[in-house]
């Protein structure tokens, strides 16, 4: 299968040569609309600025604390109890709340274990399988100002629960 | 929700921190954190600035009317508050699509360019349901190329860096589908609230 890693190198490069040449085609001012629509970009970045770094700020202070540790270590026995492999919780925990931790942690776990360990392919499922919420939700309300999410983070989370279990469930059946 | 979550998690950790002698740590994560964060954003300008010019040209080159065309059916069922041939289905697509390859760096700016559509049929500054939908599609990830743990894979020489694509796919269809479910149920019971 290694034809997909390479099938995604060449996506975007494909999709700019494709959007280039209809809009050339076209006879479409090409550059000066990629100058107007890359403005915009710049403001993106700031405005959400202050959101992301709110964000970022309060989980460095829960992590570094060492709080979520010794809540990860509190609630160990009764994950074993349930069958979930213990050294896999804090990436479980982590996935939804910060993407860069959980980047660090699948790597971590699969250089200690092994990529093709049980925890190695577990981790690379639950990495690739979800997406961080509280940064999605972050950036993207962010950006355009909302300030009431409603029942947006709830809907998130419950899906990550949904999705951890399922990867330690598929995995299990899958890989065994 | 949010406010709470984000008050929570500092309380908590400084609290921690108070009993257990981690202050020091703490405060050094307080500001290098804050640094990250800037450093994270001015780091997504360039990203930013790149997609949304590739983007404004493929939407004045009626590339996105046609990814919109191609998938109409679907989105229309998912959004049924956006109107139909409205900028926004075209940038919803092209997030999706570019998640659904793991091309993160390209799938952000679409999505906030879809946000932006969103936030102005809405004009208000609270969440649209639509809004929420669509984000409920980006936080549960739906994928099926995981590219950067494939990367992961290969540099700690997996003898099958790509054999976890299948398990990838089911479970991410299975949060996907799951994170659709829950918004429905919450949507509908939300309107019941705001009815009686």
């Amino acid at each position: 299968m290694g034809y997909l890693t390479s099938i995604s190198a060449y996506i975007i490069p494909c999709f700019i040569l494709i959007v280039l040449l209809v809009a050339t085609y076209k006879k479409l001012p090409s550059y000066e609309l990629f100058v107007e629509g890359g403005k915009e970009g710049i403001q993106m970045a700031f405005s959400l600025l202050p959101f992301l770094l709110g964000m970022i700020v309060s989980i460095s202070i829960l992590r570094s604390s060492g709080a979520l540790e010794a809540f990860i270590e509190l609630i160990t026995p009764f994950l074993v109890w349930f069958g979930i492999p213990p050294e896999i919780l804090p990436l479980a925990l982590i996935r939804p709340i910060s993407g860069t931790a959980a980047l660090g942690m699948t790597t971590e776990l699969t250089q200690h274990y092994g990529p093709d360990s049980f925890i190695g392919r577990l981790a690379a499922t639950m990495q690739g399988s979800t997406d961080t919420t509280l940064y999605i939700l972050t950036i993207y309300f962010g950006a355009v100002g909302i300030q009431k999410m409603r029942y947006a983070l709830k809907v998130g989370l419950l899906a990550d629960i949904v999705g951890i279990s399922a990867s330690i469930i598929i995995v299990k059946l899958v890989f065994g | 929700m949010v406010n709470l979550i984000w008050a929570l998690m500092a309380i908590i950790g400084i609290v921690y921190a108070l009993f257990n002698g981690t202050m020091e740590d703490v405060n050094k994560a307080l500001f290098e954190s804050a640094n990250e964060a800037v450093t994270l954003s001015i780091g997504l300008i360039s990203i930013l600035v790149f997609w949304l010019g590739i983007m404004k040209i493929a939407q004045e080159a009626g590339i996105l009317t046609i990814l919109a065309k191609i998938f109409r059916p679907i989105i229309y069922r998912l959004f049924p508050e956006i109107p139909k041939d409205h900028p926004a289905i075209g940038y919803i697509v092209s997030n999706i699509t570019a998640n659904l390859f793991g091309l993160g760096n390209a799938a952000t700016p679409m999505g906030l360019k879809a946000m932006e559509e969103m936030k102005k049929l809405s004009d208000s500054p609270v969440a649209s349901r639509s809004m929420i939908t669509f984000l409920a599609l980006n936080t549960s990830g739906l994928t099926l190329i995981p590219t950067t743990v494939i990367a992961i894979r290969m540099q700690y020489n997996s003898l099958a860096p790509t054999e976890i694509v299948g398990t990838t796919i089911i479970v991410s269809f299975i949060a996907t589908l799951s994170a659709i479910l829950f918004d429905r149920l919450f949507y509908h019971t939300s309107k019941d609230k705001e009815g009686s």
